[in-house]
């Protein structure tokens, strides 16, 4: 068999003509080898549209092959024509009439996909049917075909009680219906203002019963709606956890890692530090063996591995090996597998970590080796014990005078000066000796920070300056205002070093510049420096706060959200969805008397609230053995998350603040 | 989920679009050449552009794309990929351009059938393969057959039909182990781990259930206990972990370690497992390498084969890194297999066909560099090792049984095969 010679541009006269040919075709080999060529065609991106009324006639042909082309023309192009689209209606009436369940299920699965009014409106009757076919194939069909239906018409599918079937079929006996329903319900919930899925303990218990029946793809959309569960009580969490956990067996590594996000999210709401210790080390051979996976999906591995350790630094702990990059893993692999390796480097390992960085900082890849370098600089701050064999790192590459490498060694160096301040300025000199070949603002910005730290004891601190602000009017702001504060700084250690660079930089700052930033701080220097030298002194030479790596650490709020995501795109990206998503239905750590208050001001407003405890409670009540969505069984319970505010905006709220400050340090 | 899928070669050319959602249009598909196909610097398998994501995985020369608007399970995204080239492989043979110009209806028609509305559906090729042939079919198939296959695709056992006979019931199991090494360049062992996989090729009557033992350390420890027998197995392995074709029952395993199953007929991956403790390297490397001045490297690399005299390497090679400005390379490897240097991929590849057990051959040979501008130094990437070597394992690990039963109680054969290969396995200097 070989299509390949229908790939090529069909025109739409003669195609008609085949199509309507007159000459004898009893087994209608013409006729397919005609569609073959329109579907080539349509593959290729040429329209076909125009051929419409001619391929209806072609519907009623009795071969399979044909009818499955004829039914991917109609999902290709009935939305442009919903007029002709009608003439296809009888067809379909028949369809999923006929007694072949494969033809019924084919026959509302294609409806589903033509959202035209007319064929929704004769959707509508066949689909409660099909929904209670007595075949399964044509029930697990129709399950995911409500959710086609609500994409298109969400008032239709309330009106027509279409929720409440798919509710039934969680009864189903056949897994695959059931893990349908499943899935089609959690988009129906992401999507809905005033659909919200929430699973009872029974409820959950029993779809985890059905993962053992079902398919690799149906285990993950069950397990995807775990996380509409919410433990009440205490030990429900520890037990649903603990029947989860033969999942991360299964070959699949969708299967694994959405079990690993069920059970990180269910520790939420365990009791025992032992139980979140005991799953914790079940959790890492299973991610470990990810990493023997395809390379796209070692990359979710890495990224969603990064975001548990943020938060249960017991796992993985110990396996540091695994994450030493290969020289032929795919630069996206490398990237992540470094973050990991810096994450989990601590003074028992520093010096394996280190000969692996120095190691990868002679790499090919510019950006790889850079990240190599500037990860160096990050163990010397975070671990202070490995510190000096860093930094002599740090020398060595910088004496390989490969550019890239030099300025960002030199960038991480001025975090160490501020980090250990009075231990490693031994170093100026040799960081001096690079000054030529500073072209990155970063690398320039810090080697100018360094000069003005250290201005009382790099002798020639003022030559050094000078040359540096030969530049000046041409630089980036943050090289300005490196320069602007370094001068100033000079002046103040050295005055007669400094006297002739002052002025002459604050009135470029105050009269050149059009930066507000720039030419605002030069005012406040040059305030400062006429009305109270004292005071200048205090400002520009005050003690700076400590830095440490933590501020690398993401922020709590937002790694529990990302936790609730893992293996989505938004565990990749460490974004929120919200961020690239528009109407995305945010997820929080929902609250449960048995929810771990990890930090308490975060939930105690909700919490403590009494209405919304006992509304709580009555929701469980009237959820009984069954799911429960909040715009159908309560009446009166208002839509939406009524702890949303609370639980993202106080912490935000509070971190802006403090990193608002932070950095106004930082600069000086 | 997933709302439009699409196959390209490697110039761009769309070969298989279908769209699933109404939130994309077929022009998306432009936009992933551009971004993806036409840049020569792609840094990841996903790219988001605004709320559309795209994810790809590349195979022959085909580039398998699923895009998305949502949030989506990414692990789920690639894993569909992936199956939809073994689908492809195990339909056509080979799953590149020209197997999919050829046979692009049927794609389109497992397409329609393995995804809903972009949700991952039954994927099990035995059971596509009773009502999506490459032959012509009918349309008016009989009630009973079509019932049967629906069943089938929806049933807990989806993998497997029940009316399979064979004459004579058989199975063999390859155990094939991939040792993974890195070596420091002061020779020290930085990681060396053991990734094995487990296949079988069953051709067994009716629907039998399957019992699978191997000297997996945690089991026989427990045996011990429980049948309070004293000795303990020397050579039992110690398996990291472990991961089971769908058809292993894994609460079966998960509470008492033993591995049983309803096989699909014909061949699959039953297991894939790791381990790191007792690893046998079945070569050694010691690589001199010695840059003298600017113009000149020296190579003494000596290989020693750590296994059995009894047994036989296969398919050796080593491919020993040269400087990029290597202008002439010479070497010599006496009575061991035969060195070449290959300019275009800056090494010497070194051929040894057939390397017994305990032997030892040794490359010795220089190159000489031309002057180079720029400064930057030679960043010595490691020497990369293959190799295959039959009836051993690294790991040490034993298939010990796989006992079959079968309601009609007939007899079956069974045979294993070992074989160990290098995965990454890798030298620096």
């Amino acid at each position: 068999m070989s299509d390949a010679k229908y790939f090529q541009r069909g025109k739409i006269q003669e195609l008609r003509a085949e199509l309507n040919s007159d000459k004898r075709d009893p087994k209608h080999t013409k006729k397919k080898t005609v569609m073959k060529k329109i579907v080539a065609n349509m593959t290729m991106g040429n329209d076909m549209s125009p051929l419409f009324p001619d391929i209806i006639n072609v519907m009623n042909v009795p071969i399979l092959e044909i009818k499955k082309m004829v039914y991917l023309y109609l999902i290709n192009y009935a939305r442009s024509k919903p007029d002709m689209a009608m003439m296809a209606i009888a067809m379909f009436i028949k369809d999923v009439e006929d007694p072949n369940p494969l033809i019924r299920a084919l026959a509302i699965r294609t409806m589903g996909y033509i959202q035209v009014e007319k064929i929704i409106d004769c959707l509508v009757d066949p689909l409660s049917h099909c929904l209670r076919d007595q075949d399964p194939y044509v029930r697990k069909t129709a399950a995911i075909c409500v959710a086609k239906l609500y994409m298109y018409d969400r008032g239709l599918v309330e009106s027509e009680r279409f929720i409440e079937k798919l509710r039934d079929l969680l009864n189903d006996p056949n897994p695959t219906v059931v893990a349908n329903a499943v899935a089609a319900l959690t988009e129906i919930s992401e999507r809905s203002e005033d659909i919200q899925l929430s699973l009872n303990f029974s409820v959950a218990s029993k779809l985890v019963t059905a993962l053992n029946e079902c398919s690799e793809w149906g285990q993950t959309y069950i397990l995807e709606a775990l996380l509409y569960y919410v433990p009440q009580e205490p030990g429900n969490a520890e037990m649903l956890a603990e029947r989860i956990t033969p999942r991360l067996q299964h070959a699949n590594s969708a299967v694994v890692l959405t079990a690993v996000k069920v059970i990180v999210y269910l520790m939420n709401y365990m009791e025992k530090e032992e139980d979140i210790a005991n799953l914790c080390r079940k959790l890492s051979p299973p991610l470990v063996t990810l990493l023997s996976a395809g390379p796209e999906v070692q990359y979710v591995a890495l990224r969603n591995i990064l975001l548990i350790i943020q938060k249960r630094p017991d796992v993985l702990k110990n396996d540091m090996k695994v994450f030493f990059c290969k020289y032929n893993d795919p630069i996206y692999v490398k990237l992540a597998k470094l973050e990991i390796m810096f994450c989990l480097a601590h003074a028992g390992n520093v010096d394996q970590v280190l000969s692996e960085l120095k190691e990868y900082a002679a790499e090919v890849d510019v950006d790889f080796v850079r990240k190599a370098v500037r990860s160096i600089g990050r163990l010397a701050v975070k671990i202070e014990s490995g510190a000096q064999r860093c930094i002599a790192a740090l020398i060595e590459l910088i004496e390989t005078k490969v550019n890239y490498v030099v300025q960002e060694a030199i960038v991480v160096i001025k975090d160490i000066f501020r980090k250990y301040p009075n231990q490693y300025e031994s170093i100026i000199g040799t960081l001096c000796e690079n000054l030529d070949n500073l072209d990155e603002p970063e690398a320039k910005a810090a080697m100018v920070w360094i000069i003005g730290q250290y201005a009382d004891r790099i002798e020639n601190a003022d030559v050094l300056l000078d040359d540096f602000l030969y530049t000046f009017l041409e630089e980036p702001v943050e090289v300005q205002l490196a320069l602007l504060t370094a001068t100033v700084k000079l002046f103040i250690k050295r005055p007669t070093a400094g006297q002739e660079l002052v002025p002459k930089v604050l009135k470029w700052a105050t009269e050149e510049v059009d930066n507000p930033d720039l030419r605002d701080r030069g005012y406040v220097y040059w305030r400062l420096l006429s009305t109270d030298p004292a005071a200048a002194k205090a400002v520009v030479l005050s003690e700076k706060p400590q830095i440490s790596t933590e501020t690398d650490n993401m922020e709590p709020a937002l790694l529990d959200e990302l936790l609730l995501h893992v293996a989505s795109l938004a565990s990749i990206y460490h974004k929120s969805p919200s961020t690239f998503l528009n109407n995305y239905k945010p997820r929080y750590l929902m609250p449960s008397p048995v929810l771990r208050r990890t930090r308490p001001a975060t939930f105690e407003p909700s919490v403590t609230s009494p209405t919304a405890h006992h509304e709580q409670e009555q929701k469980e009540a009237a959820a009984a053995n069954r799911l429960s969505f909040n715009g159908y069984d309560m009446s009166g319970f208002q839509t939406g998350n009524p702890y949303a505010t609370d639980v993202v905006s106080r912490p935000e709220m509070r971190q802006s603040q403090v990193t608002g400050g932070v950095d106004l340090l930082l600069d000086l | 989920m997933i709302s439009a899928f699409f196959i390209y070669n490697q110039k761009g050319e769309v070969l298989i679009s279908r769209l699933y959602r109404h939130d994309l249009k077929r022009s998306v598909a432009d936009i992933f050449r551009i971004q993806v196909i036409s840049n020569t610097d792609v840094r990841s398998p996903i790219i988001t552009l605004g709320s559309t994501s795209f994810f790809h995985v590349r195979h022959e020369n085909l580039y398998i794309v699923a895009v998305t608007k949502w949030n989506a399970n990414s692990a789920l995204v690639f894993e569909f990929c992936y199956r939809v080239i073994n689908i492809g492989r195990a339909y056509f043979g080979k799953f590149d351009e020209e197997a999919v110009k050829n046979n692009f209806v049927v794609i389109y028609e497992l397409l329609d059938e393995i995804l809903d509305f972009g949700y991952p559906q039954n994927s099990e090729t035995d059971t596509l393969k009773m009502y999506i042939t490459t032959e012509v079919v009918k349309s008016e198939r009989a009630v009973e057959d079509s019932s049967k296959i629906t069943i089938q695709a929806t049933g807990a056992t989806s993998w497997r039909r029940s009316d399979i006979k064979y004459r004579k019931n058989e199975a063999f199991i390859d155990v094939i182990e991939s040792v993974n090494l890195l070596i420091s360049n002061t020779g020290t062992v930085l990681r060396a781990d053991v990734s094995g996989q487990i296949l079988m090729r069953a051709y067994l009557s009716g629907t039998p259930e399957c019992k699978f033992g191997l000297n997996d350390k945690l089991l026989l420890d427990k045996d011990a206990v429980t049948k309070s027998n004293p000795l303990r197995r020397p050579n039992a392995v110690e398996i990291d972990d472990c991961q089971f074709h769908q058809c292993v029952k894994l609460g079966k395993f998960d509470s008492d370690r033993t591995i049983s199953f309803i096989p699909p007929d014909g061949e699959f991956e039953l297991m894939r497992y790791r381990t790191t403790e007792n690893v046998n390297l079945p070569f050694k490397v010691h690589p001199v390498v010695n840059e003298i001045g600017r113009t000149r490297v020296e190579y003494k690399i000596n290989v020693k084969a750590n296994f059995s005299p009894k047994l036989y390497a296969h398919n050796v090679v080593l491919k020993i890194p040269t400087p990029l400005n290597s202008a002439k390379v010479e070497v010599k490897v006496g009575a061991g297999g035969k060195a070449k240097y290959a300019p275009a991929e800056n090494c010497i590849i070194w051929k040894i066909p057939r390397f017994q057990g305990q032997s030892e051959f040794t490359l010795s040979g220089e190159a000489e560099l031309s002057a180079m501008t720029h400064k930057k130094a030679w960043s010595r990437p490691p020497i990369a090792m293959d190799f295959q070597v039959l009836m051993f394992t690294s790991s040490g690990l034993l298939v010990r049984f796989l006992k079959v039963f079968e309601k009609s109680g007939y007899q079956s054969v069974k045979w294993v095969r070992y074989m160990t290969k290098a995965g990454s396995y890798q030298i620096r200097f």
